[in-house]
């Protein structure tokens, strides 16, 4: 009797010991990952030009892919991305929407001028609302619609030359 | 610098030492020698002043800003105040550890002094499995954790100069906190080595019993100490949060606090010597198990060391080489224990002891599987999720109330027998002003849940309670009449005050105002001045009561420039009755200020209350015994 | 008799309260506030966060309020975007059976132990 209590408990300690020592390999920051698709929740937000409130629901009319990119002016790796962005706009097989973080519009501007606007449209996220709204929480971030208004992708960082790959399979 | 060499090299004779006691015990179990046994005590003695030089030699570091030393160089700045440059000395991974082992060593030192009435093979085998614990740490701190290793070329400055982390209760609140948990070993190894040469009796108990005090009164007050600290200056007003580390120091406490009620009932009646060394085992086991997700980088919090799974592994597998011998020793040994066939009547003290070991029992390990759940379901899954608050709130909560009403019926029961259920009239007239009370305050409050009124009501019940039997001058049971008491306040204190609690947030521009209940909160001005090593921002504000009394707040917000940190002072106005609390933030990029003002009623009782607790232990602890 | 020596402690009592605003909404709020993590931080909620991050969360919990959805509806929407890691609330579905039973399949356990102990006792 007390040998089965002793074996029960001995089994049950090495399942601790090897769960808690796996878990130490597990990194503890959490990361928001896309687990499958979903469908995008309607936002509105100001016109980054002309200031007028705008709805989703009339930004994504046509039977499109499209492409939301969270920027700002201030974010490095930003910068790192907008040349994929200039591409992806050039291959005109999808429609990108800019999302302006948190940011100066002089300074935005400025940048755009440099590096190029690969944005149909752009709205101002100037308190993180509308980035909340999709599911985002940092810049840069990247969303990939599809024609039936489903998110199917969300990229959380810089696209690189991996990712900008893996959004022409998707987009073609 | 040569302190780094002597911290090192005093380490180095420490391991020695401790080996040689190690040694020495094992081979005078098998014969003893008396003259042998004089050593020991000299032996331990070194064994701890070693570490002890080791310790004052970082100490000695800290306090030269030495940053040829690693950890001084991380942890230390030269423009420190001296109190926490030697404060920081423990406030870092490495020497925390020290810490502990100086604790550890300290602790069997004053045990093998304090224990000559016990057994000389107990002592013996107590000293051997303590050594196995300090020869661990030993080892982990030489080989994974030495706070004396060396940098070239040496820095000029240090990188450490969290503001966060200079404050006074910060600073006192881990040796306090180390005091308790760490001493839990002595009764680890005390148990164990009772349990093997069958001396698990009553008069163990009534030996042991001064080392679950003492712990129990230090594992309090450090936790005490660090939810005051959390209060004054984390910022909003909190004092527990169900953070994983908080989580951590109460499990031990539990345990400690049931250990605490068993030890009463084996040295009073010789029954429950099993489960008093299971609980033994398990409290230091929680402790060590604590020092283990604390360290490892396993759990988010904001108040974890620096992640190193390294070092976590290291923990991990002495934690299970611990609870694996401790098994394997009670499992072995288990026949020793002398079974007591005398009758467990229900309405005796020993069965309240025994429902109340089962709530505590129920408690912990809603505390441990909340914490530790996440992880299994990570490692399992791959999914993640959160356990917080709530959690905590739905599971405790609805059980807090029985166990309230049988703390208030249970310490007035009799030890073997209850022939006359005494002062019955008492506790129904009691019962009865409950309700009257209750009903009363359903009437003001209308909208506290029903279980918070029941909770309020079994509060009540233990405070009337308990304050009746602390007037009633019963010398004999004068410390369980502190402690009880003393926790019954506390619970109504955090009860009055989580529902009392009234807050305001807003946004205010200098010049404005805004109303807050009866009373205006008036936006007066705002001083910037420029300190040592901080910019200041005093936000000047005003409340006007509806009596027209004025209180004028000056809540602060510090910029550091080295590193970039902004905090926010608190100015906190306290009052018996209540604690009135105000904050202000900047917002980025606006020209106005968030601010918080609450008002708290009661706060002060929750620490006074918690104090109130730990002094009953300590009256208990002082106490000379009665023939 | 001993009844009359406890009432002024009751009367004291009642002057210990003044009476309450209507503070519904923004106690609804801060509740909401501390059941949602901030994903940027080591472990705070948006109460305890001054993070940009947590200051948009709260903007947007407030602009739900005011739109009219419910607690609940919030953190659905919450977890919805984030995952169910971001509400310090466990659900109780397939994945959290253990986390909520087990403490309570202990309490019966515990309680099984000693009422076999005080029956065999008896006898």
């Amino acid at each position: 009797m007390k040998n089965r209590y002793f074996f029960i408990i001995i089994v049950l300690f090495f399942f601790f010991f090897i769960v808690l020592f796996k878990g130490l390999k597990n990194p503890n920051v959490y990361i928001p990952e896309l687990q499958k698709e979903k469908n995008l929740s309607r936002f509105e937000a100001s016109d980054f030009y002309s200031n007028k409130k705008t709805s989703s629901l009339d930004i994504l009319n046509d039977n499109n892919f499209y492409l939301i990119n969270i920027w700002a002016s201030w974010c490095l790796p930003c910068r790192e991305e907008h040349d994929y962005l200039i591409k992806l706009k050039e291959q005109n097989l999808v429609k990108l929407i800019g999302i302006n973080y948190k940011d100066n519009f002089k300074n935005a501007k400025k940048f755009l001028n440099e590096m190029g606007n690969p944005y149909s449209k752009i709205l101002k996220d100037k308190n993180g609302t509308v980035s909340i709204q999709l599911g985002a929480y940092g810049v840069p971030e990247t969303f990939i619609i599809d024609k039936n208004k489903k998110i199917i992708k969300k990229i959380i960082g810089p696209i690189d030359k991996k990712i900008y790959n893996e959004i022409l399979l998707i987009i073609k | 610098m040569i302190f780094n060499y002597i911290g090192n090299y005093s380490l180095i004779i420490s391991v020695i030492i401790s080996l040689t006691i190690f040694f020495l015990s094992i081979s005078n179990l098998q014969k003893i020698n008396i003259k042998k046994k004089i050593n020991l005590n000299k032996l331990n003695f070194f064994q701890f002043f070693f570490v002890l030089v080791s310790f004052f030699s970082l100490v000695v570091l800290f306090v030269l800003s030495e940053f040829s030393n690693i950890t001084v160089f991380n942890n230390s700045h030269t423009t420190k105040p001296l109190f926490y440059k030697i404060s920081g000395t423990w406030g870092n991974h490495e020497g925390s550890l020290l810490l502990w082992l100086l604790i550890l060593t300290l602790s069997l030192f004053i045990y093998f002094l304090s224990s000559k009435s016990r057994p000389i093979k107990e002592r013996l085998l107590t000293l051997i499995f303590q050594e196995v614990i300090i020869i661990g740490f030993l080892i982990f701190i030489i080989k994974t954790s030495n706070p004396f290793n060396q940098i070239f070329p040496i820095p000029k400055e240090g990188l450490g100069l969290n503001p966060i982390l200079q404050d006074p209760i910060l600073a006192i609140h881990p040796p306090v906190l180390y005091l308790g948990y760490v001493s839990t070993s002595i009764i680890f190894s005390s148990s164990l080595a009772s349990l093997v040469q069958g001396n698990v009796n009553n008069l163990w108990a009534k030996h042991i019993k001064k080392w679950i005090f003492a712990s129990w009164i230090f594992l309090t007050i450090g936790i005490l100490l660090g939810s005051i600290w959390a209060y004054y200056e984390l910022g909003w007003g909190g004092f527990w949060f169900w953070d994983p580390v908080e989580n951590i120091s109460l499990m031990p406490w539990l345990s400690l606090t049931a250990l605490l009620h068993c030890i009463l009932v084996l040295e009073k009646r010789s029954l429950l010597s099993s489960w008093t060394i299971i609980l033994s085992i398990s409290t230091f086991t929680l402790s060590v198990c604590g020092t283990f997700l604390v360290r490892s980088g396993i759990l988010n919090s904001v108040h974890t060391f620096a992640n190193d799974p390294e070092r976590g592994l290291f923990i991990l597998i002495f934690l299970f080489i611990l609870v694996f011998l401790s098994l394997v020793i009670y499992f072995l040994f288990e026949k020793n224990l002398k079974t007591n066939n005398n009758k467990f009547n229900l309405l005796t003290k020993e069965s309240s002891i025994l429902i109340n070991n089962w709530f505590i029992m129920y408690f912990l390990s809603v505390i441990l599987i909340g914490t530790i759940y996440p992880i299994f379901l990570e490692v399992l899954s791959d999914q993640k999720i959160s356990v917080g608050p709530p959690f905590f709130n739905k599971l405790l909560i609805p059980f807090l109330i029985p166990f309230l009403i049988f703390m208030s019926i249970g310490p007035n029961l009799n030890w073997i027998k209850n022939k006359i259920f005494e002062n019955k009239i008492q506790l129904i007239i009691f019962f009865i002003l409950n309700l009257i009370l209750s009903f009363f305050i359903i009437k003001i409050f209308g909208r506290i849940t029903l279980t918070f009124t029941i909770l309020l009501a079994a509060s009540f019940y233990l405070f009337f309670i308990t304050f009746k039997d602390l007037i009633k001058k019963d010398y004999k049971n004068i410390s369980q009449a502190i402690s009880h008491f003393g926790f019954s306040l506390l619970i109504l204190s955090i009860l009055m005050n989580s529902i009392l609690s009234k807050e305001i947030i807003a946004n205010l521009k200098v010049g404005e105002e805004i109303k807050f209940m009866e009373s205006t909160i008036k936006f007066k001005k705002v001083e910037n001045s420029s300190r040592s090593n901080f910019k200041s921002l005093v936000g000047f504000f005003e409340i006007n009561n509806k009596d027209d009394k004025k209180f004028l707040f000056k809540p602060e917000i510090r910029i550091y420039n080295q590193p970039q940190v902004i905090t926010s002072e608190a100015d906190i106005k306290t009052n018996f009755f209540k604690d009135k609390f105000f904050v202000i933030n900047l917002v980025k990029g606006e020209n106005y200020f968030n601010i918080r003002y609450q008002e708290k009623p009661l706060m002060i009782w929750i620490w006074l209350s918690t104090i109130l607790i730990a002094i009953g232990g300590s009256v208990s602890f002082f106490k000379r015994y009665e023939k | 008799m001993k009844i009359i020596k406890f009432l002024p402690i009751i009367f004291l009592y009642f002057s210990l309260f003044s009476s309450f605003s209507n503070e519904k909404n923004s106690q609804l709020e801060n509740k909401i506030f501390k059941n949602l993590r901030c994903i940027i931080c080591q472990g705070q909620s948006i109460y305890d966060s001054q993070s940009d991050f947590a200051e948009s969360m709260k903007l947007v919990v407030k602009q739900k309020l005011d739109s009219g959805m419910s607690e609940e509806e919030i953190y659905i929407f919450f977890k919805d975007q984030y995952g169910e890691w971001i509400s310090y609330d466990p659900e109780f579905n397939t994945k959290t059976y253990f986390l909520w039973g087990l403490p309570v399949l202990i309490f019966l356990l515990g309680g099984a132990i000693i009422l076999r102990k005080l029956a065999v006792l008896k006898n």
